[in-house]
């Protein structure tokens, strides 16, 4: 029983980790009252965007052995770019022209993941390789590296080491979002131009400019989580459609949650772990049963939504003017 | 006071949105340590004019001098810095944050973010001052009183020097009201500056020092308020002379009969939380029956029971049809019980939203009554249109025409249009909540009117009011209630201001003991 849960739970926080990049920017995004449902997209394109900047650098390589600093910075800062891109396009549409929040972030949702598919593709057609896949190895190796004591401290390191670094960038950023959130002024800006955004244009807040870096901010960090996906789950290795719905579970988690970065962290672990205990639960050969073990995160999504409203408590809601537009003089 | 340096000087200001001029050319001067009532009906341009002072909006020509020099005011932020604040009609504060938040918000203090040091600035504030707020307190579990008073703290947390009111006392009692002018008139001493926008001549009197008047958009003229009568007053308001004393007919006795009898009713909401406590009373024909409280006591809950809206835990609520027929109302359905010439017209806060569609326009609104009538599967439009028609011309409703959404309509239009909507049918019981809420003079006397006219056609109205003067001169007799229980019927000719009020916040009046 010990030795299971050992191996477990390093499965469990990989498979929570994207969720968590993904559930903490959307939580920014939704605390300046945005609801971007394009994260499943932006999370795409942040992968994808990596991807091809790996590729075209392991390709110039031409067998030589690779830089670490770039191997890592070139991934990192193309997946930055494309994901802030993302970010730019939803807040031009729904805050500048203030497009319908719901059909803009499904579009985005469409065009990222169409986008992550076209670009994987003629990836793949330019390797010339037999499987569709990308192979990025060394740039994997990279971001898989694990703190160097981890192989000697036994089950502990296991579980608390065994990750690359991307997975304790993620549980930063979650702790600093919820510090920024709750105890600095600018968080407190923020959380009132998703609440009120009447009051704190009043109160001389930029809502315009909260919305678009929050968003922005946000989409980033969803981004990463499609680059910790590829570079470091999936051991550097791009198919595509591979990546599921991981971000609509983000989207879930952010309502599991009630839109607290903190508790995402232990929270996104859990989900991660009901998304793969289909594949720990002796289910014979019935593949049915699988299938009902997987929806064991939206399930407990569900009972949480439930009783949050049943609790009817105001802090427990969500921002007040979420997904509604701002227009100063509107009447 | 004359004579000194004016704080402010507003120079020909001019500011139109699209085709409706909101202000046209207008000068005044507001003068430190004094109280300046901005007196002028509905529409105009009274709280426009006060934005573009506070940075909600733009002038489109002119110019705000302030100490003799020219400012320009771009944004709220720019106005706090000039020392101007604004205490607007909604409030704006954040209901999940405290009051402490709400204070701070927007604000750049040098230094880190403490909000244990900036709640005991409020406090010393509060203390300063005598409000009565925690700063640690919520915005969702505070009263209206509780969340001004976070506004006017908030004003003078920024350290701001003149504080404009836009209509402070529209949802504040009586007593609120006193309270409120002492705490304004500790400020004035003080030597800030207050402006209160209004259409209530009674609190221009007993607050201001100086009024001025503006009509459809221009300046018509100031007064010294000492040396000014209220008719005066309400002459350079409207434009033309008026009479102030609504109408009050005496009832037909001859045809008087109960229509409406409640009796023990009790109503819990979804939370549990009792919202009418055993309540009793008579409704006659041909009469107008008030119902005062303050807001929030219980009023609408008691309409909707009587609509077959609500919910009614115990009690009974009859229907007198003609003196041997009598129809339990509870538990009959809403339609049947409209049916039977119940009509409810409520007027919420936001105006519309109940009753009215905003984004439908006027002949749509009409069909919401009628389009069950008849066989045939396609509605008929041709008499709501006709209806809608016959609404604008009786009731003077500004309109393009009938097929303009309601949402674009000035407040007042729409409520003429709702009132308008439920008289058309003919009732036998009238019941109408807030029917002249943000409406002025003169739309409000037209209101009045109606009123008066179905209540010499028999009907039997139930008036639930806000403005205790207009429920005085208005109603035959009126119930109070205070916190969901009657707390006494009495007779509107024979009543004082003083008395109800007192019923309004305590159980059967009394002294404070």
């Amino acid at each position: 029983m010990f030795d299971f849960i050992i191996s477990f739970i390093p499965r469990a926080v990989a498979q929570g980790i994207p969720l968590l990049y993904g559930c903490t920017g959307e939580i920014i995004t939704e605390k300046s009252g945005n609801l971007n449902l394009g994260i499943p997209g932006v999370m795409y394109v942040g992968g994808i965007c990596g991807v091809i900047g790996s590729f075209l650098y392991e390709r110039t390589l031409g067998g030589a052995p690779i830089n670490p600093a770039l191997g890592i910075l070139i991934p990192l800062i193309s997946c930055i770019v494309g994901s802030m891109l993302m970010g730019l396009i939803y807040c031009f549409l729904t805050v500048t022209l203030r497009a319908n929040q719901n059909v803009t972030g499904l579009a985005m949702t469409t065009f990222g993941i169409g986008l992550g598919n076209f670009f994987g593709g003629s990836l793949i057609k330019l390797t010339g390789a037999d499987i569709p896949s990308i192979s990025l190895t060394a740039t994997s190796n990279l971001f898989r590296t694990t703190l160097p004591f981890a192989g000697s401290t036994g089950w502990f390191g296991q579980v608390f080491f065994s990750y690359g670094f991307l997975a304790y960038v993620a549980i930063l950023i979650a702790i600093g979002a919820s510090f920024c959130l709750n105890r600095t002024r600018i968080g407190l800006q923020l959380r009132a131009v998703g609440e009120n955004p009447a009051t704190a244009d009043a109160a001389g807040i930029s809502i315009t400019r909260y919305k678009y870096v929050a968003t922005c901010a946000g989409c980033v960090i969803a981004g990463l989580g499609g680059l910790y996906f590829v570079m470091d789950y999936a051991n550097g290795i791009w198919s595509n459609d591979a990546f599921g719905d991981r971000g609509w579970l983000a989207i879930a988690l952010v309502i599991f949650t009630i839109w607290r970065p903190a508790a995402s962290i232990p929270a996104s672990i859990l989900f991660g772990g009901l998304y793969i205990l289909h594949l720990f639960i002796p289910t014979g050969t019935d593949l049915a049963v699988k299938e009902l073990y997987k929806m064991l995160p939206y399930i407990v999504t569900i009972v949480v939504l439930v009783l949050t409203s049943l609790r009817n408590k105001r802090e427990n809601q969500p921002p007040e003017s979420l997904g509604l537009p701002y227009f100063r003089e509107d009447r | 006071m004359h004579g000194k340096q004016p704080a402010v000087s507003l120079r020909n200001i001019s500011k139109s949105f699209g085709p409706i001029q909101a202000n046209n050319d207008v000068s005044l001067d507001i003068y430190r340590g004094e109280v300046l009532a901005l007196l002028g009906e509905n529409g105009s341009g009274k709280t426009t004019l006060m934005n573009m002072l506070s940075g909600i909006y733009y002038p489109d020509t002119g110019q705000i001098l302030m100490d003799g020099k020219p400012v320009s005011i771009g944004s709220p932020k720019d106005a706090f810095d000039h020392g101007v604040g604004m205490i607007h009609q909604h409030f704006k504060l954040v209901n999940v944050f405290t009051a402490t938040e709400n204070i701070v918000l927007g604000l750049k203090d040098e230094g880190g973010f403490d909000l244990k040091a900036a709640a005991a600035k409020v406090k010393k504030i509060c203390d300063d001052y005598g409000f009565d707020v925690d700063p640690n307190q919520k915005v969702y579990d505070m009263s209206v009183s509780q969340k001004q008073t976070v506004e006017i703290v908030k004003l003078l947390y920024r350290g701001a020097e003149i504080l404009i009111l836009d209509e402070p006392t529209a949802v504040l009692t009586p007593q609120e009201t006193d309270k409120l002018f002492a705490v304004l008139r500790n400020m004035r001493d003080d030597g800030k500056t207050i402006v209160i926008i209004t259409h209530k001549l009674t609190e221009v009197k007993e607050l201001s020092d100086r009024v001025v008047v503006l009509r459809k958009g221009e300046y018509v003229g100031e007064m010294v308020t000492a040396e000014a009568t209220t008719q005066e007053m309400t002459n350079m308001m409207v434009g033309r002379q008026v009479t102030l004393n609504i109408d009050r007919p005496d009832p037909e006795m001859k045809y008087r009969m109960e229509r409406i009898r409640v009796k023990n009713l009790t109503i819990k909401n979804r939370e549990g939380v009792t919202k009418l406590d055993n309540v009793s009373f008579s409704a006659y024909t041909g009469e107008i029956l008030g119902i005062a409280g303050i807001s929030g006591s219980g009023q609408k809950e008691l309409l909707e029971a009587i609509a077959g809206l609500q919910t009614v835990e115990s009690g009974s609520i009859e229907y007198n049809v003609d003196n041997e027929q009598v129809e339990q109302l509870i538990g009959m359905d809403p339609l049947k019980i409209a049916g039977m010439g119940v009509v409810l017209s409520f007027v919420p806060e936001d105006r519309l939203g109940m009753g009215l569609v905003g984004s439908m326009d006027l002949t749509d609104n009409m069909m919401l009554r009628s389009f069950r009538n008849g066989l045939s599967p396609l509605t008929d439009r041709k008499e709501p249109r006709h209806l809608a028609e016959l609404v604008v011309d009786e009731l003077e409703v500004n309109t393009p025409g009938v097929d303009t959404p309601v949402s674009k309509l000035s407040g007042g239009n729409v409520q003429k249009v709702l009132v308008g909507r439920e008289i058309a049918a003919a009732p036998t019981v009238l019941l109408s909540a807030y029917a002249v809420r943000g409406l002025d003079v003169n739309s409000s006397y037209l209101i009045y009117d109606l009123l008066n006219r179905q209540k010499g056609n028999g009907v039997a109205v139930i008036y639930v009011g806000e403005d205790l003067d207009v429920l005085l001169e208005l109603c035959d007799r009126i119930l109070v209630l205070c916190g969901g229980k009657v707390s006494g019927i009495v007779d509107g000719r024979t009543t004082t201001k003083n008395e109800v009020g007192l019923m309004m916040t305590k159980l059967g009046g009394g002294e404070e003991r």
